[in-house]
């Protein structure tokens, strides 16, 4: 359990470090959204599954592809771009690591009853209380920021034409 | 326990995100750098939360994740708007007010 936490770890700090160095914007993405997955296990090691579906749900599901979506957007999408973006060396790094975290869970799978991390019904359900008992304020509040965000969002992402400056 | 080591993994990948804020120029290297912060952040929340077997942990968490889900949301807009404007993405050319 300690060495699937520390070969997770040094998952994500090496796909940090090619995130923060790289200079393609699609293979940063691509690196990132690997660097969640591998902190996504560690939340599982760490005994928050919950938080850790909700990492892989929203951080590698959500946020990035908002990511991918301006990345393309932005970049005059030419063919022989995309077959650059295709080649090998794009896609074998995080793969690899994509790959030693497969194993990782695999193995998880494989051993799962023996190991002392099984999904603690109680600690769900406490999480569940206190954010709408002591915390519902802050629910109250997040609530009143993401509408802001959604308003703010629209606002920002029109085009604007030449003529209405 | 996995606290500690889970405190130095936040540790180092705050630092690799608060360096790649401060040398990259692009402006959308900055956000992810700012993600990795913010993940780093939820990271310590989460550790703290199973070293002392409580939930407020992860209910810092879930509001860190709404925090960025509105941040992404709103600063990719302004991006957008940057890149339509100035036609670059780099941060120095976005220096009108000579702040």
């Amino acid at each position: 359990m300690e060495i699937l936490f520390y070969i997770a770890a040094a998952v994500t700090v090496l796909a940090t470090l090619r995130v923060i160095t790289h200079v393609h914007a699609v293979h940063a993405l691509l690196y990132l959204v690997v660097a969640l997955i591998a902190l996504a296990l560690i939340f599982y090691l760490l005994g928050a599954q919950f938080a850790a579906a909700l990492e892989i749900i929203i951080y590698g599901g959500a946020i990035m592809v908002l990511f991918i979506f301006v990345v393309m957007l932005l970049g005059p999408l030419a063919v022989e771009q995309e077959r650059t973006w295709l080649t090998p060396g794009t896609w074998v790094g995080p793969g690899i690591l994509a790959l030693v975290l497969l194993g990782e869970v695999g193995y998880l799978i494989a051993v799962g009853d023996h190991l002392p991390i099984t999904v603690s019904e109680a600690r769900q359900k406490g999480v569940s209380i206190a954010l709408y008992g002591p915390y519902i304020i802050g629910v109250e509040l997040a609530s009143m920021l993401l509408l802001p965000g959604l308003i703010g969002a629209y606002h920002l992402g029109r085009r604007v034409s030449k003529e209405s400056r | 326990m996995l606290s500690t080591p889970a405190l130095v993994l936040a540790m180092m990948l705050f630092s690799l995100g608060l360096v790649g804020l401060l040398s990259r120029r692009n402006i959308l290297y900055m956000l992810l750098s700012l993600e990795i912060m913010l993940n780093a952040a939820s990271l310590a929340f989460i550790a703290g939360g199973a070293r002392w077997g409580q939930v407020d942990g992860e209910i810092m968490f879930l509001f860190i994740l709404t925090l960025a889900a509105a941040e992404v949301s709103v600063a990719l807009g302004i991006v957008l708007q940057l890149s339509y404007r100035f036609h670059t993405l780099d941060v120095d050319a976005f220096s009108e007010m000579r702040g």
